[in-house]
């Protein structure tokens, strides 16, 4: 068996990614979350704002610690796996990912510790800054590594000599063509996945009638959001999809499993792209439609893969069907949107049992939508690594062997799957424990040295069932959350 | 134009960000190690809350490293990171587990036993991975251009394998004293009781290193046996630490074995340093070599000069915050 450490490498540095983008791409969404919440408690002195805030906060301690925790491996796999495409591009992408990690040494050594335990021992405004900054923090993150990102995606204000890229325009390096589009698009996504979230945990609490005040408050906060957001956020993907038309232009061609260039493309609803014939087996589209979309009229002439050799061309199949279950699922989006709009006017919507029950079911939505517009976007630049400047083979550690990247492959999954279902299984914990739980009742050995973010949840690990949380809590009024 | 050393101000940075870490992270990894052998649950209690407050914001320091020398000096990520595939990853995962243990096992009762595994095991598997990157730097690494050519296993050497035990040893002494500055009877006797040999052992191996160390190449040799005599003066004062912690451990002070075991620690990196300086990756390429473009060296140097002094003084104050013994009944109720 020949095991290929091109391929494998590949492999490793998606899973790994992808299961670390998990954690950071909530909490982004969250920590604004919190940040509005907190305003909103400051401003009103309403105590439901306080509980849904502090709430919240345990939820987004516990998933930031994890964030954290498999953030350590991504900023060692690009030696390890990419030593050649470290070497070329650490003039820039070093600095990028430094200030990624100094931004988010900043914001937890300042702020985090302030807003996970500050609650009572600092004054309300300063609270409420360390909740502005904390959020203020998560997207400064976020410019960091999407800038890094969107510049091996379109590469700019660089020149490659001796062997490396040196920046002469930090400007044009940074603010490279692709990034505000990108930019806009992830967070709007983790706006998205923030609200879904929240939305679906709290129609889950309505559908138990836990909390129900505060649970009404929070759906409806995350409906109007969704209501909005999921709408931009489908215009805000069409800007990104023709700059990408602009740049990009064979990663279109996957996306819409386009081989010839040609005018009147029609948009495929379904197709099975194969590389071997060069063509589509079997193909449903709407004519003239992808034409349209991309050029913006009716006879538009798109780029088809042809253009270039097959092995220049991406892995069709991965991008054209990540692409269309990241719109999929972003119609789903907004088509709930709209729904919650609906019932709110007919005034059912914190009792419609099918809209919770969906809202519940929507929120794991979002992940699959980022993680599936990840995938479009970056195996649709392959084989580049830097766009038109480094290929994926060229940047792959040269003494990397086959069964060296399937043993950290597999050391990864295994490492990851015990660890992080442990950490995602605490999470459903917290979650279950709900706005109730405050903490109070069994204070563990941490609520003395509260200063790391997991240490700001008191839920235990095993499950231990809470009086009164279960499906037959309507004969305890107790429960009702304050009505 | 140029009116600063960017390349000898970044390794002064790295370096010092290395030691801040070994220091740090040190004694909570060596707790680690010392956690199976330790006498009871309720010791092990007093041993994790001894460094709960603090051992996340130990291991920024790593990270950061990661990051500033992909930014400061590729060369040595690049060469460094491939030519010690598999312990990176044992390294990673090692503190993975550990990290995770950590937060768990405060909130665990029937699991908890897991977690102590998992936590021991980890913290041992980083500590001997680390001390292992040391071996394999004083190996040096077979490159070719500037890339690494060797094979998976080339840094796995009797000699790397002393130098990751050795290591253990050390973070195993490191954690022993303290804990003899941070908890009070039964615990602290057995503190002092296996500090005694864990000093031993590190003095063995520190010894062997150093005459091993002379004879890796001749830059190393004349280094120590020719040129610069003043340099003796570290190892010199290496051995005066260690007779001061078996001083204070025989006296039974408090703080004064594990400040003198810092003292080791730090005597014994500058040491090191001056054997392979200027050489960061042994044997072809100097710290010049090996810096990224001078203006990427600038650009992070500006922000790092403005949140170092901020993660300093939020460390400090950490550590005065939870200054003082740590008792097993903190918190309970």
């Amino acid at each position: 068996m020949d095991l290929d450490p091109l391929l494998l490498s590949r492999i490793q540095f998606a899973f790994v990614i992808s299961f670390h983008a998990i954690f950071p791409v909530f909490t982004i969404g969250l920590a604004s979350y919190i940040a509005v919440l907190e305003g909103l408690a400051f401003r009103t002195q309403n105590p439901q704002w306080v509980r849904l805030s502090a709430f919240w906060t345990k939820v987004f301690a516990v998933v930031f610690g994890m964030g954290v925790v498999s953030g350590i491996v991504m900023s060692f796999q690009f030696g390890t796996n990419w030593s050649n495409f470290a070497q070329a591009s650490a003039n820039f992408l070093g600095p990028m990912l430094s200030y990624e990690v100094l931004t988010a040494f900043f914001l937890e050594a300042a702020f985090l510790g302030v807003l996970l335990f500050g609650r009572d021992k600092v004054p309300a405004g300063v609270h409420l800054f360390a909740a502005i900054m904390v959020a203020t923090g998560t997207l400064i993150s976020t410019f960091w590594i999407l800038s890094a990102n969107s510049w091996m995606q379109t590469p700019a204000g660089v020149e490659f000599r001796d062997g490396a890229f040196h920046v002469i325009s930090w400007f044009d390096a940074i603010f490279n063509p692709s990034f505000p589009y990108r930019f806009m698009h992830m967070v709007l996504a983790s706006f998205l996945t923030g609200s879904f979230v929240v939305a679906g945990v709290s129609a889950w609490y309505l559908l138990h009638r836990r909390e129900v005040d505060s649970n009404r408050k929070a759906l409806s906060m995350c409906l109007w959001l969704i209501l909005i957001i999921a709408p931009l956020q489908a215009v805000v993907g069409d800007f990104h999809g023709l700059n990408t038309l602009e740049h990009q232009p064979m990663k279109v061609a996957a996306m819409e499993g386009n081989w010839e260039t040609e005018s009147g493309v029609p948009l495929l609803l379904f197709a099975w792209p194969d590389r071997e014939t060069q063509s589509n087996i079997m193909e449903i589209g709407i004519p003239h439609m992808a034409s349209l979309i991309l050029t913006h009229e009716w006879d538009g002439v798109v780029p088809g893969l042809k253009e270039v050799s097959p092995e220049e061309q991406p892995v069709v199949p991965v991008v054209f069907w990540s692409f269309r279950v990241m719109v999929a699922l972003g119609l789903l989006m907004i088509f709930f949107g709209i729904s919650g709009l609906v019932l709110r006017i007919r005034r059912k919507v914190y009792t419609s049992r099918w809209f919770l029950q969906s809202m519940r079911a929507m929120s794991i939505t979002p992940f699959l939508a980022v993680l599936a517009g990840w995938f479009v976007t970056e195996t649709g630049r392959s084989p580049w690594l830097v766009y038109g400047m480094m290929t994926q083979a060229e940047g792959v550690t040269p003494s990397l062997t086959g069964g060296m990247a399937l043993f950290s492959l597999i050391g990864y999954i295994v490492v990851y799957a015990l660890v992080f279902t442990a950490g995602v299984y605490y999470l459903f914990r917290v979650l279950q424990a709900g706005l109730e739980d405050d903490g109070t009742d069994e204070p563990d050995e941490q609520s003395e040295r509260p200063m790391r973010p997991f240490s700001a949840a008191h839920v235990k690990f095993e499950y231990e069932p809470y009086p009164g949380i279960g499906d037959d809590m309507d004969s305890d009024p107790t429960r009702k959350g304050g009505n | 134009m140029q009116t600063f050393d960017l390349a000898l101000i970044w390794a002064v940075i790295i370096g010092f960000g290395i030691i801040m870490y070994v220091l740090m992270d040190g004694f909570d990894l060596g707790l680690g190690i010392l956690f199976p052998f330790a006498p009871d649950e309720e010791a092990r209690d007093v041993m994790m809350n001894s460094v709960a407050p603090v051992w996340d914001g130990n291991e920024t320091w790593l990270v950061l490293g990661g990051a500033g020398l992909l930014a400061a000096f590729p060369l040595v990520y690049s060469i460094f990171l491939p030519a010690l595939y598999i312990g990176v990853f044992l390294l990673l995962a090692g503190l993975i587990f550990r990290g995770v243990a950590f937060e768990f096992r405060f909130k665990a009762n029937t699991s908890r036993y897991l977690w102590n595994w998992a936590f021991a095991g980890g913290s041992m598997i980083a500590s001997f991975a680390q001390g292992a990157v040391v071996g394999a730097y004083i190996q040096g690494f077979n490159t070719e251009g500037l890339v690494y050519v060797g094979g998976a296993f080339d840094w796995l050497t009797p000699f790397t394998v002393l130098t990751g035990f050795g290591l253990m040893a050390g973070y195993a002494l490191l954690g022993s004293t303290w804990l003899i500055l941070k908890s009070e009877g039964y615990i602290q006797d057995w503190a002092y009781k296996i500090a005694m040999p864990l000093l031993f052992v590190v003095l063995v191996v520190f010894a062997v290193v150093s005459f091993w160390t002379p004879f890796v190449d001749d830059l190393v040799r004349d280094r120590w046996f020719s040129t610069i005599q003043v340099i003796w003066i570290l190892p010199a004062l290496a051995m005066f630490c260690a007779y001061r912690i078996y001083r204070s451990l025989k006296m039974r002070r408090e703080g004064m074995p594990f400040v003198a075991t810092m003292g080791l620690f730090i005597f014994s990196y500058l040491g090191l340093i001056v054997s392979r300086w200027p050489y960061v990756v042994p044997p072809n390429f100097t710290l010049w070599d090996a810096a990224s473009a001078p203006e990427s060296q600038l650009f992070l140097l500006l922000g790092l000069l403005f949140v170092i002094p901020i993660i300093l003084v939020y460390t400090a104050w950490t550590y005065w915050v939870f200054r003082g013994k740590v008792r097993a009944d903190a918190g309970y109720h």
